[in-house]
């Protein structure tokens, strides 16, 4: 191997990259394929951002303002759908693809051609899915989980959704399988698995997950879409089939999904918590055993999503215990980063601030989701705004801010310049205080029993809902600071230095900031005695 | 110099948050989920209360160690960076101490869970059964059946069609026209079903909530033991008006209930043609009969209202397959049939002057 | 880098992909399988006539199972002749109910059953059912149809009352189907 790199060193030099659309269009190096990856599911958190906005405005007060129910319906169900397959997992597939070669050592993903591929698919799916707002019948407003019978009442949008959901999955399954053949194949001499970085691990076992739960989801979606048009009754009362299996076969699917989401954003905390602690993170190894043992419980927990539809109570006693089990591993992983930080010597960089938020408040939805293991009390908090609360938590301020502080942790990498360190703060405190604003009184709405997905409610929710839509229109507006400190840092600003942070420690900080277009041609030796 | 004027902005929004705050702090505010009036339902609040304070608790003392480490072990005040990344001890205890905390809380959950699923040995029987978007209820042992559907008054605000501000109208959107009326003290077992899509049938109050799936059913018991109006929604995403099929459980004492029972079996079925519209119809098509361009037909001028009177009863019967058109056959009777057609063809500018016989419907079954 | 590995690695994982796609189909049998096991989904047992007539019969108490009929987009009246009856763990139970065609068509249903507690379905079996068959009406035709039952003497104690129901389903594809009587399904409004 090292004699074909050597070889290659001298005509594929350092920043020799193609010009012009092509070098995106047919792109197969990892960094800029990464790079395409963030800036698409950037745009992405704006669409479905979009949507938010429009919901909280019907919602900000009692009666039926500005939208058809209908329509308020295919707001919350595409603003699901675009947020988590346009906007947090295409984050976290364009953050392993610039992060996990130069982490590894590898000069590129193992696969690069898939790895063009599997971008390009995204774009043409949500053209698919958002192509129905224009169709006879209007976008999907069955709500994202897609439940028969209802959703078989979606008009001409109906294939369209089902071929979208078919589309995103084959992206995300090539991608998962490009990352594991990476990891497997072209780690550095030297770099053993239990010496790669956190982010590597919880990547490996994101892409495995994966690739064993998305099949299921198209196997699900394929039923759908035979019932409708080719006479199958898999999920058709009438024929013998039963509504209540795909909820099974999807959740099935859609609770490791949701590992999928979160896993990703553990790896990068577990990053950035050592950097500015400047300390080794605290028990390595309990940390990667407690996420694979995370993933391998997600497969058995599935049926606590459908708790009220009435199942025999040894399937609820199961479920419930399963789901509790699943608090163990993941307080491990809590205690951990705190006790990384505890006698460090801490700085505040913007990193640092959304990642410690991060763990505070993924804490408090992590929390809410032991309440809801409690299947007596799930019979109350069930569909109502209680669980909106719960998944906005361990999604927004959980996955979407560990996003956030991988940004700001590796935008100095990825530019070569620092950003404006003042307006990453301006933008942690406003999107930080507002995002409680906007979730925190939903828990006291959902126990006060308003249910879920309705466009309008009694005026007994109105005083909560209004404060909600303000957290909600402010925290919408704050993420343009993103933006604009993610532009002014591609324009320039301070130089970077190499290891940017000086705590910070991996072979991608021993690289040039920027890094060349090809890097580690020649792999790097690990010595035995280097960290994590 | 933005970063002051966005501080500014933020001070403002604070101030006019906090007085939001202070101006309808007079309103009454629910934070907490309601005790009920059920004993399965105080039970599920207690175990709500008991892992509520047991997170609380592990919240507080985790994020206290972590703020206390935060202020005092910051490069700032001159911290020097320990070494350590490994203690067996210390991971071996936070493994086994929330284990044991939840071996504790499953234990009273197991219990009030073996409960809700007693079903047996009711004293009555109320099968619920969830349409797009109505409820209807049968006493099983009664011979009583009907229809429960949102409050006219709250069904036009929320259209925009009365003058009533929304925030004067009480139980907006919690209020219907046939109240479920059940006794106090008995034991009374529901099952819920479905016609058409999954719905859930939910009332705070009584503890617990359970889907209504079509073709299969669901049974769950309640006990209710003060009287009083309870009031619940449906919980399942069930299509466009999923908001607004509330449910009102009346719990009234025994001879009340069982004056209701006989005033129900006895009453003869009133025909409003305007308020059957109104039930049926005005959700899709509209109060005004216009529907909405793109999702919904309208009636006024419509091919079919103004058309023989034949097609009209045969869409009205049988639906429109592939459509939100439900076939109203099996819900209404032929006398309702006949009232709302003949009021369609004869509304907002229709005239075609004919009336619809219950005979017509019949004969059109 | 070794290239062969690469790709024999991302084959294995192709491969284990499309297994996870078979797999979610696998999941129709095996929740079917699992149903049967538990009563998940509340649908109930069959056992032959001779299995039934041999079981022991408990005399110490008795378990009312309740009837209830539903019909979606038929034209049918469907109606249980008894309301409930009472029946002795392991003793034969039987109940007729009745169907009839309202409408002026031939009309193929469907019946499905369900039980209610979906616990105590795994303990209710059928030696004779009209459910899951095809039932052809021809134009006004009355028929009975009949269901011979037997619940299990492993029984949970607590389950006293049992309720079957019934919702008989227009086969789709048969043209245009509706309407049921207005004496059963009245509304008062």
């Amino acid at each position: 191997m090292s004699e074909a790199v050597s070889h290659e060193e001298h005509h594929d030099d350092h920043d020799h990259k193609p010009s012009g659309i092509g070098r995106w269009l047919f792109s197969t190096n990892h960094k800029d394929i990464g790079t395409m990856y963030l800036i698409f599911s950037l745009i992405m958190f704006f669409i479905g951002g979009a949507m938010a906005m429009v919901i909280r405005l019907e919602l900000f007060q009692p009666g039926l303002q500005y939208v058809d129910p209908q329509f308020f319906n295919s707001m919350t169900t595409v603003h699901a759908l675009v947020m988590i397959f346009g906007a947090v997992m295409p984050a976290g597939v364009g953050l392993a693809n610039w992060m996990i070669p130069i982490m590894i050592g590898a000069p590129d993903m193992a696969l690069p051609r898939m790895n063009n591929m599997s971008f390009w698919i995204l774009p043409f799916a949500f053209t698919l899915l958002l192509s129905t707002f224009f169709m006879e019948g209007g976008a999907p407003a069955g709500g994202w989980t897609m439940y028969p019978p209802l959703v078989g009442q979606l008009g001409d949008g109906f294939p369209f959704l089902i071929f979208a959901v078919h589309f995103l999955g084959i992206s995300s399954i090539m991608g998962a399988i490009n990352i594991i053949a990476t990891v497997f194949n072209m780690r550095a001499p030297g770099m053993t698995f239990m010496k790669l970085p956190l982010f590597v691990w919880t990547w490996i076992i994101t892409a495995f997950l994966l690739i064993a739960s998305l099949p299921v989801l198209a196997g699900a979606v394929t039923m759908l879409l035979t019932d409708k048009f080719f006479g199958t009754s898999f999920f058709i009362a009438a024929g013998g089939g039963d509504p209540v299996m795909f909820q099974h076969i999807f959740w099935f699917f859609g609770h490791p999904e949701v590992y999928i989401l979160i896993l990703p954003a553990f790896g990068i905390v577990s990053q950035i918590l050592p950097t500015f602690a400047r300390k080794p993170l605290f028990g390595y190894e309990s940390m990667v055993y407690a996420t694979a043992s995370i993933a391998f419980l997600s497969f058995f927990v599935w049926a606590h999503h459908m708790f009220t539809v009435g199942m025999p109570l040894t399937g609820e006693l199961f479920f419930m215990y399963a789901t509790m089990s699943i608090a163990v591993p993941t307080g491990v992983k809590i205690f951990n980063w705190v006790a990384t930080m505890w006698r460090g010597s801490m700085t505040f960089e913007t990193p640092m601030l959304f990642s410690i938020a991060f763990v505070v408040l993924f804490s408090i939805g992590g929390f809410t989701g032991l309440m809801m293991a409690i299947t007596p009390v799930d019979f109350q908090y069930h569909d109502t705004y209680f669980i909106v609360a719960h998944f906005h938590y361990v999604l927004v301020t959980g996955a979407v801010f560990a996003l956030f502080a991988a940004v700001y942790f590796w935008i100095p990498k990825w530019t070569g310049n620092m950003y404006d360190e003042s307006l990453g703060k301006l933008h942690f405190w406003l999107s930080t205080i507002s995002v409680n604003v906007l979730f925190f009184p939903q828990h006291f709405l959902g126990l006060a029993g308003m249910p879920r997905r309705i466009p309008d409610y009694s005026i007994q929710f109105a005083e909560w809902n209004q404060i909600s839509s303000i957290g909600g229109f402010v925290f919408g507006v704050s993420q343009l600071i993103l933006v604009w400190v993610v532009i002014k840092c591609v324009r320039g600003g301070e130089k970077a230095t190499d290891q940017v942070w000086e705590g910070a420690e991996g072979l991608e900080w021993t690289l040039p900031s920027p890094p060349p277009f090809h890097s580690f041609t020649v792999p790097p030796q690990i010595s035995d005695a280097s960290a994590h | 110099m933005f970063v002051k004027k966005l501080r500014n902005y933020i001070v403002c929004a604070a101030v006019s948050l906090s007085a939001l705050w202070s101006t309808s702090a007079s309103a009454e505010y629910a934070l907490n989920l309601t005790k009920g009036v059920t004993p399965i339902s105080r039970e599920v609040y207690d175990l709500h209360m008991i892992i509520l304070y047991v997170v609380t608790a592990i919240g507080v003392a985790v994020f206290a160690v972590m703020f206390w480490s935060i202020l005092h072990h910051r490069k700032s005040k001159g911290a020097v960076a320990a070494q350590f990344h490994h203690s067996t001890v210390a991971e071996l205890t936070w493994t086994i101490i929330p284990v044991l905390i939840l071996v504790v809380m499953a234990i009273p959950a197991t219990k009030t869970l073996i409960k809700m699923e007693e079903t047996t040995s009711p004293d009555m029987t109320i099968k619920v059964t969830g349409y797009q978007w109505k409820w209807k209820y049968d006493y099983m042992d009664e011979d009583i059946s009907f229809f429960s559907s949102l409050n006219e008054e709250s069904n036009k605000i929320r259209k925009g069609e009365s003058e009533t501000n929304v925030m004067d109208h009480e139980n907006y959107l919690l209020d219907v026209d046939n109240h479920v009326v059940v006794p106090v003290k008995k034991k009374i077992r529901i099952l819920t079903t479905a016609a058409d899509v999954i719905h859930a049938w939910w009332v705070p109050a009584l503890g617990w909530k359970r889907d209504a799936i079509p073709g299969f059913i669901n049974d769950n018991w309640t006990y209710i033991e003060e009287p009083g109006i309870y009031r619940g929604q449906c919980a399942e995403l069930c299509g466009r008006d999923h908001g607004f099929m509330p449910i009102v459980v009346e719990a009234v004492t025994e001879p009340e209930y069982l004056a209701w029972v006989e005033k129900m079996k006895t009453q003869p079925v009133e025909i409003n043609p305007e308020k059957l519209y109104a039930t049926h119809c005005s959700t899709c098509h509209q109060a005004n009969g216009q529907g909405l361009p793109g999702a919904f037909p309208a009636l006024a001028g419509s091919p079919i209202a103004i058309g023989p009177a034949a097609a009209h009863i045969d869409i009205v019967l049988n639906g429109k397959p592939g459509t939100a058109m439900l076939a109203y056959g099996p819900q209404l009777s032929n006398e309702e049939l006949a009232a709302i057609i003949t009021y369609e063809r004869n509304a907002w500018g229709n005239d075609v002057g004919d009336v619809v016989t219950p005979e017509d419907v019949q004969a059109a079954r | 880098m070794d290239k062969s590995g690469v790709n024999n690695l991302a084959g294995k994982l192709v491969m284990l992909s499309l297994t996870m796609f078979g797999f979610g189909y696998a999941l129709v049998p095996l929740y079917n399988v699992f149903c049967d096991l538990t009563g998940l989904n509340g649908k109930t047992g069959v056992v032959s006539s001779e299995v039934a007539e041999k079981m022991e019969v408990d005399m110490t108490r008795v378990v009312t199972v309740a009837f209830d009929t539903n019909i979606r987009e038929i034209p049918w009246e469907f109606e249980a002749l008894e309301k409930k009856v009472s029946v002795r763990p392991g003793e034969m139970g039987e109940a007729t109910f009745v169907v009839t065609n309202k409408s002026d068509r031939k009309v193929i249903g469907r019946a499905i059953p369900s039980v209610a507690p979906t616990q105590a379905s795994v303990f209710f079996s059928k030696t004779e059912c009209f459910c899951f068959d095809e039932q052809l009406m021809e134009p006004g035709e009355r028929r009975e149809m009949k269901v011979r039952f037997v619940v299990d003497v492993d029984l949970p104690q607590r389950y006293s009352a049992l309720t079957l129901s019934y919702t008989f389903f227009a086969i789709p594809n048969q043209g245009k189907v509706a309407v049921e009587d207005k004496e059963l399904f009245r509304s008062r409004i």
